[in-house]
């Protein structure tokens, strides 16, 4: 497989489209899966044979076209429809308004601005490549960036563009991207390795998920340029278990590229050669910290150890090793292709390009969004995400999951992009947004995020072992209404130590959520505990129980 | 050959090799940093916090147990808020386990209580967990009681590094870790385990004890590892 033979497959893939009247792309994510999109997707199929127009029209599978909550989706001739809510029963209408209007419960409004506000980087494509098949995904310009870079240029050209990009790390910490590359490229030791990191886990996030689900060829491609660019000859996918869809379509993607030769030995015939394996996680949370993947895919328990050496150095069997989040490695692709340049012509002055959001909570249009940094959390809220149902009021938003924090109503008009939501006491974390409202108690939402971290701490180091434990039973307290002052007074030197002792990132930053609604709600812990009264009607009190001895 | 490097901790000026971490350099020079996973002779693991030192110039803590000097680094080991932080971490570990003292084999030497003496710990700030543990006397010279257990993972290290037996290990996540040996059989009935005691003298508290002692009586001697680590090294040329 060389540059001409993707042009040419591209050429006949277009062909071939070309002659067809409609193509239907039905979503075959997770969520739309949960709610029998392939059952609709068969019974798509077989009223078209049914009606002999297999030749006409072809339906399809496809990737995730964001709005989850009105799934299952479908989308008409790129974009000329799109259909919600579909059931296998709704397969003669589907086919039927081909040529007319469908009926309005099943149409969806393509001008909503869902779709017209999203700018797709990472998730290009929107859903309309079918993430099963290597064609379509060479049809939408897929490996290209590849090939051109393995015949036309060196590793440091390659690096050079990812570096210009400004691209920071899109699982939460933020790091240059480039700086990363740079420094495992200069590392001397062979052989190096590159690490995919899907090992997302945060509650109310899948958006790695979903562009592993929906473009495994392009977290391929990506990590192929990594690897070209570092000098690396093996890489790791590290998927969670829980995504067995995410596991399969990788393992489909990578035979089919071996096949083709854009994996494997003498890549495009070049003198380029990079392996890929998949490693399954257990599900520990403490698994997406490096260190801690790293002792996993050696086999070992995952526990972190203190850095440095960092990875880039010292990581994977002792040797140079880079570890990227899945978003950011679907994004090298696009800043191969189109250069670093543009890239960074996209989102802010400190944060570059886009980002993926997983939207969720109480938010009409749960679902998944790629907006340009620098958009105000109104705008992804209220315009992209519909507001919120019922009439209700907004409270907060949390990001980052258990190392984040909420954000309450009076920042909302600010930018989102790695500093701000530093400053506001939370952080980008991976891109999970979940929006609260007034229905919501945040002593209750700290507390099932220090539950969540009490369970996820490996028990390593003190602080984290015991100190989330410690915080949890003193959250569980205050929300029954048992708390004093004192108690929340040994909560705040307790999220002080805990955040400045642990050893890892997971402990460090167990206490935001803490910190973030004591910072923002206090009056809300002090209801719970002088009044003994849970403002929002969520928290059950129980006062202590009084033991009688007679 | 490693660089000499000079560097100051609490404002002493001291020298070291640049291989050497914060914390051997600071043990030359007899300034004393508190610590409780580390032991001289095995790997260190950064993980009980109790070395965390302040460092000029770097935000974060550094557990100097794993940190190399540098080059005119300044050190501070004693700040009031370290200190503060120690308290905490200790008061977090006898919270965790059930440590009583008066009834420990241990009494009057244990690392944990001359800790909490050092870092004058007169009242233990927060609830006491109280969690449910069983004895393990199934072997025939040594016990494990791991309401005394502090997770410092000295006993997992000695038993893989020097004894090479992999007897110990952690199972279990977060504030639910336990100390098993094998796959979770009982002591007694390892297949791994030499009997050769490495554990029960690295053990800082009385978790590890050799069967017979009362209370008080259990004297602990982790001397000889510095002695046999020094041996290998030696032996290994290096």
């Amino acid at each position: 497989m060389n540059l001409e033979d993707l042009h040419t497959i591209a050429q006949q893939h277009h062909e071939a489209d070309s002659k067809l009247e409609h193509i239907l792309y039905v979503c075959t994510g997770t969520a739309c899966q949960s709610s029998r999109s392939e059952d609709v997707l068969k019974a798509i199929q077989a009223e078209l044979k049914a009606r002999g127009l297999e030749k006409k029209c072809a339906a399809r599978p496809g990737g995730c076209q964001g709005l989850c909550a009105r799934g299952p989706l479908a989308n008409l001739d790129h974009g000329k429809r799109i259909y919600q809510h579909l059931t296998p029963e709704d397969a003669s209408a589907v086919v039927d308004s081909f040529e007319s209007e469908p009926p309005e419960r099943i149409q969806l409004d393509k001008q909503l601005p869902f779709f017209t506000r999203q700018v797709r980087v990472a998730t290009q494509g929107g859903g309309l490549i079918d993430p099963t098949d290597l064609e379509s995904y060479i049809a939408a310009g897929g490996y290209t960036a590849l090939l051109d870079s393995l015949m036309h240029k060196t590793p440091a050209e390659v690096l050079q563009e990812v570096v210009k990009s400004g691209l920071r790390g899109r699982g939460g910490g933020g790091y240059p991207t480039g700086l990363k590359w740079s420094t495992v490229a200069k590392a001397v030791q062979t052989p190096k390795y590159v690490i995919v990191n899907g090992d997302e886990g945060d509650p109310g996030a899948f958006m790695d998920r979903a562009v592993m689900e929906d473009y495994p060829f392009r977290v391929l491609e990506g990590m192929t340029l990594a690897a070209y660019a570092v000098g690396a000859s093996q890489g790791y996918i590290y998927v969670r278990a829980e995504y067995p869809l995410a596991v399969k379509r990788l393992q489909n993607a990578i035979k089919q590229a071996q096949k083709q030769n854009l994996l494997g030995s003498n890549i495009g015939g070049t003198p380029f050669s990079f392996n890929v394996e998949i490693r399954l996680g257990a599900g520990a949370f403490v698994c997406g910290e490096e260190t801690a993947l790293i002792a996993s895919i050696e086999g070992g328990r995952g526990v972190p150890r203190p850095r440095p050496p960092y990875p880039a150095e010292s990581g994977l069997w002792g040797k140079p090793t880079l570890i990227n989040n899945v978003e950011t490695i679907a994004n090298v692709v696009a800043i191969v292709q189109r250069g670093g340049d543009w890239f960074a012509s996209i989102g802010t002055e400190k944060s570059k390009g886009t980002k993926v959001f997983a939207l969720s909570g109480r938010i009409n249009n749960t679902g998944l969004i790629e907006v340009p940094m620098g958009i105000t959390l109104r705008e992804v809220i209220f315009e992209i995400g519909g507001g919120i149902p019922s009439g209700k009021k907004f409270k907060a938003v949390q990001t980052g999951g258990p190392s984040g924090g909420c954000i309450p109503e009076q920042y909302l008009d600010m930018p989102v992009d790695y500093e701000s939501l530093t400053r506001v006491g939370s952080i980008m974390g991976s891109g999970g947004m979940i929006v609260m409202d007034e229905t919501s108690c945040m002593v209750d939402v700290a507390k099932y995020f220090m539950e969540f971290s009490m369970a996820e701490s490996c028990g390593k180091c003190v602080p984290c072992r015991v100190g989330t434990a410690q915080m949890y039973d003193l959250l569980c307290k205050i929300s029954e209404g048992r708390a004093t002052l004192d108690d929340l007074a040994l909560l705040e030197s307790l999220c002080d130590m805990v955040k400045h002792t642990s050893l890892c990132g997971l402990g460090q930053s167990a206490p935001n959520p803490v910190i973030s609604t004591l910072r923002f709600f206090r009056d809300e812990y002090l209801a719970h505990i002088l009044d003994k009264r849970c403002p929002a009607g969520v928290c059950q009190m129980k006062p202590e129980v009084m033991e009688v001895h007679s | 050959m490693s660089r000499v490097v000079t560097l100051k901790i609490n404002g002493q000026d001291v020298s070291g090799r640049e291989d050497e971490t914060i914390l051997q350099v600071a043990r030359e020079n007899g300034i004393d940093i508190p610590v409780l996973c580390y032991l001289e002779g095995l790997s260190a693991v950064g993980a009980c916090r109790l070395c965390l030192v302040e460092v000029t110039g770097v935000s974060r803590l550094l557990p100097s147990c794993v940190t190399r000097v540098s080059e005119g680094m300044e050190v501070n080991t004693e700040s009031e808020r370290l200190q503060r932080y120690r308290r905490m971490i200790v008061e977090l570990l006898f919270s965790e386990g059930n440590h009583i003292c008066s009834v420990c084999v241990s009494n009057g030497h244990c690392e944990l209580q001359n800790m909490a003496i050092k870092l004058r710990l007169d009242h233990i700030g927060m609830p006491y967990r109280f969690p449910v543990r069983q004895v393990d006397a199934s072997h025939a010279r040594y016990g494990l009681d791991p309401n005394r257990c502090i997770l410092c993972t000295r006993c997992v290290r000695v038993c893989d590094e020097i004894e090479g037996a992999h007897t110990w290990d952690i199972m279990g996540r977060g504030i639910n870790s336990q100390l098993i040996s094998d796959m979770h059989t009982p002591w007694g009935e390892s297949e791994t385990c030499t009997s050769c005691g490495k554990c029960v003298q690295v053990c800082p508290t009385g978790a590890l004890f050799v069967k017979g002692k009362s209370v008080a009586e259990m004297t602990k001697r982790p001397d000889f590892l510095p002695y046999l680590a020094m041996m290998r090294n030696r032996k290994n040329g290096s």
